[in-house]
């Protein structure tokens, strides 16, 4: 065994806690070359690599280290690229302390390679340099619809295109991006600087993108196979529909749901006085959540001027966001209570918020998901001022597509329903992301996106035949 | 995308009309549905209802009443210029759409009040195009400020007005016109109401005590419009529902209008709010709609 793991990991430079929690800029500056360097030495470059397994789309990660170390970014991006189309937003959105960083070996006794780290390294130098444009097949005259412009979509067309196929992405809203746009924040994810050129990168394979086409109401997936020429549909449209507690004074004025905070603020610049959409900020917001889009919505409330609080019925340890979301919160200054859980939004005289009657919780017996189940302690109610609340508790699907769509069945829980392959039960028809999984992370819409476009090629390839 | 306008028209103070070239939202469009609109990179994204669409033209109407910056974004464009977006359609069509065979002998009694009027009207052309019989009560303050009455006319069985001021019309409300119709032995088997939150409220109280059934259509705060952010959260029959996807059109005895109403100021900005402030006490005007508050 080398010196490698005598070597600490090295710590990413970030923008000063107290400076960033006024502004929007990136919250992570990433490394620099030397720093990936460094830290790519540090693998161990294990025979059975624990996090190649970890990894929800197998990257093959002790490789493209090693590639970095040895001063080759662009066979590094090679390696990455082989298995993952964004690895810009992955390496800054992925749990990876759960995944490829939670499985490496070096995290036993000491701390694990920064994965992620090195992951968005050569996703921005590739970025930055866009060597050689992408080889694609020849054009193979088959044509396929995708909807939705989120990962799974755009992992999926770029995919097809790679193959040949001439692909066109339907957008619901205005801007291409998905959550990558209106649900993720800039402090945590540049759109210009990142999402933008992953975009582009995605219309130089010559992918066509349609903006402000709602599938299900402007066009169905129907409409899209019979008269438009397609001879696939990809459905990535998405999480859906935000869900509420069924709480008193859920409705009164100065409660919203986390996707509506975010939505204003990411897509729509409400904090912008430069655009129109104004947002609703209050002097203390109170998120009601654990997950990653609670920390967003909570992270958002802060830097727009508001006192911000995290309410969140579990402990800290059952917090379900990424362990640096946390951190980050919490060095801005963002107060957690923990084993607490709103009974009521209470109001005053003309409808708006004045706070929150919760009650603390203790744990108990292991739930359905393993973890352990939150339940009220008794006598326990007290009030919290705030101003507004964010509601930041997952989504529900939108029944929109199974509702148009002849054939498309859908489990339990609403979500379309489809094979590791993506299949649907409607021929020619597949999707992927959180449409088929409910809420889940970019890694796993994209992996599903590029499985769909396999399972795509190979049936437009039986209808051939 | 770019949606180029091709006609606009004035048809009262502050109220405009603009048939936009949107093919794909022309050709899919159905009585009771709107569109989100955009002018402009750093525009609002606004939910507005649709007057008129022609799938063969492949464009659509759309009126809209100055009432903020974003309205007044909108309106300060002209014919030639072209909107940022234009999404949709958008909300669930009219309830009649799906059943066409159960209109038979149905009729109708429409109600539009001031820009409401516009939506109405697709609604009665649709039914009138199928020999459904639809009477019409157009509302407005006053003589000029009511719209579509030439359109209307064309397509309605009866068309009634009512101005607040009886400058053109029935003079009073459009509940009291309302009542007296129904008092004179007009049979009606549902009412739809389209207009100011107010009016709906008491269009749907004044049905309630004839056990009418009626239909509204709300025009609720929204972003994407598509189910996913939530703001348009409205109460029926005692649930949350979202007035993007499960409305717009909902049944009028089951709205919680007061919290609808209150809902619509939520991003009243503290500008308007001291601008109508202003406004009240220079003109010693009493706000009835909670602008002072």
């Amino acid at each position: 065994m080398s010196m490698a793991n005598k070597i600490p990991r090295v710590p990413v430079r970030e923008q000063d806690p107290q400076r960033r929690a006024t502004n929007f800029e990136e919250v992570c500056y990433g490394y620099d070359t030397e720093e990936a360097q460094t830290e790519a030495s540090r693998c161990l470059h294990c025979k059975h690599p624990r996090c190649v397994e970890a990894c929800p789309v197998n990257i093959r990660i002790p490789d493209f280290i090693a590639a970095l170390h040895e001063g080759d970014p662009a066979r590094a991006a090679a390696i990455i690229g082989e298995d993952s189309s964004l690895p810009s937003v992955c390496g800054r959105v992925c749990p990876q302390e759960t995944q490829c960083e939670g499985a490496c070996i070096l995290g036993i006794k000491g701390e694990p390679v920064a994965i992620g780290k090195l992951e968005r390294y050569v996703g921005d130098w590739q970025l930055e340099h866009a060597a050689e444009p992408v080889r694609t097949a020849p054009r193979n005259g088959h044509r396929v619809a995708v909807v939705g412009s989120g990962p799974a979509g755009l992992a999926c067309a770029s995919d097809l295109a790679k193959m040949g196929y001439e692909v066109k992405i339907f957008e619901a809203l205005h801007k291409v991006g998905g959550v990558l746009v209106y649900g993720i924040p800039e402090f945590r994810l540049p759109k210009e600087r990142i999402v933008a050129r992953e975009i582009e990168a995605v219309r130089a394979l010559g992918v066509e993108f349609e903006t402000d086409v709602i599938v299900g109401r402007t066009v169905t997936v129907d409409s899209l196979l019979d008269d438009e020429g397609f001879e696939a549909v990809f459905i990535g449209s998405g999480a859906g529909l935000p869900r509420f507690m069924g709480i008193a004074g859920e409705n009164l004025n100065g409660v919203v749901s986390a996707n509506e905070f975010l939505t204003r603020t990411n897509l729509m610049h409400a904090y912008d006085p430069a655009y129109d959409t104004p947002i609703q900020v209050g002097r203390r917001v109170v998120v009601v959540g654990g997950g990653n889009v609670a920390m967003d919505a909570v992270r958002t409330a802060k830097r727009l001027g508001a006192e911000a609080t995290i309410v969140y019925r579990r402990s800290e340890k059952e917090l379900p966001a990424r362990a640096e979301e946390v951190h980050h919160a919490r060095m801005e200054g963002i107060e957690f209570r923990m084993l607490t859980n709103p009974v009521e939004v209470l109001g005053d005289e003309k409808g708006w918020v004045r706070g929150i009657r919760c009650v603390e919780m203790e744990l108990g017996e292991p739930d359905a998901s393993g973890r352990r189940a939150p339940v009220p302690k008794a006598g326990s109610e007290f009030e919290l001022a705030c101003d507004v609340v964010v509601m930041a508790l997952g989504t529900s699907p939108n029944p929109l597509l199974a509702a148009t769509t002849a054939g498309l069945a859908t489990d339990r829980r609403g979500c379309i329903s489809a094979d590791a392959a993506g299949a649907t039960t409607r021929a020619g028809v597949f999707a992927g992301g959180d449409a088929v999984t409910g809420a889940a992370t970019v890694i796993l819409a994209m992996g599903a996106g590029r499985a769909a476009a396999k399972a795509i090629d190979g049936y437009i390839r039986s209808l051939a035949q | 995308m770019n949606y180029p306008i091709l006609e606009k028209r004035r048809l009262a103070e502050n109220i405009w009309s603009m048939t936009v070239s949107a093919p794909r939202v022309a050709r899919a469009a159905h009585p009771g549905q709107f569109v989100i609109v955009r002018a402009g990179e750093t525009g609002e994204r606004i939910p507005l209802t649709i007057a008129d669409y022609d799938a063969d033209h492949g464009c659509v109407t759309i009126v809209i009443q100055t009432i903020g910056v974003s309205t007044r974004k909108i309106c300060s464009l002209e014919a030639g210029q072209a909107l940022t977006d234009f999404a949709g359609p958008l909300g669930r069509p009219s309830e009649f759409v799906a059943h066409p065979e159960e209109l038979t002998g149905r009729r109708y009694l429409f109600i539009g009040g001031g820009v409401g009027t516009a939506p109405v009207y697709p609604q009665v052309k649709w039914l009138h195009e199928r020999g459904v019989r639809a009477d019409v009560i157009i509302g407005a303050k006053t003589r000029d400020m009511l719209i579509y009455t030439d359109e209307m006319r064309a397509v309605a069985d009866h068309l009634y007005l009512a101005t607040d001021d009886g400058s053109a019309g029935f003079h009073g409300l459009v509940t009291q016109l309302l009542e007296q119709l129904v008092e004179q032995g007009e049979r009606y088997d549902e009412v739809v109401a389209i207009g100011p939150m107010i009016m709906m409220k008491f269009v749907a109280a004044t049905t309630a005590k004839y056990g009418l059934k009626t239909t509204v259509s709300l025009n609720a705060l929204m972003v994407d419009g598509t189910g996913m952010c939530g703001a348009c959260r409205v109460t029926v029959g005692g649930r949350t529902r979202f007035t993007c996807v499960d409305g717009p059109e909902f049944d009028a005895h089951e709205v919680d209008f007061d919290e609808a109403m209150r809902r619509q100021g939520m991003y009243r900005s503290e500008e308007q709010r001291r601008a109508a402030i202003e406004a009240e006490r220079a003109g010693g005007h009493v706000c009835k709609i909670g602008l002072n508050k």
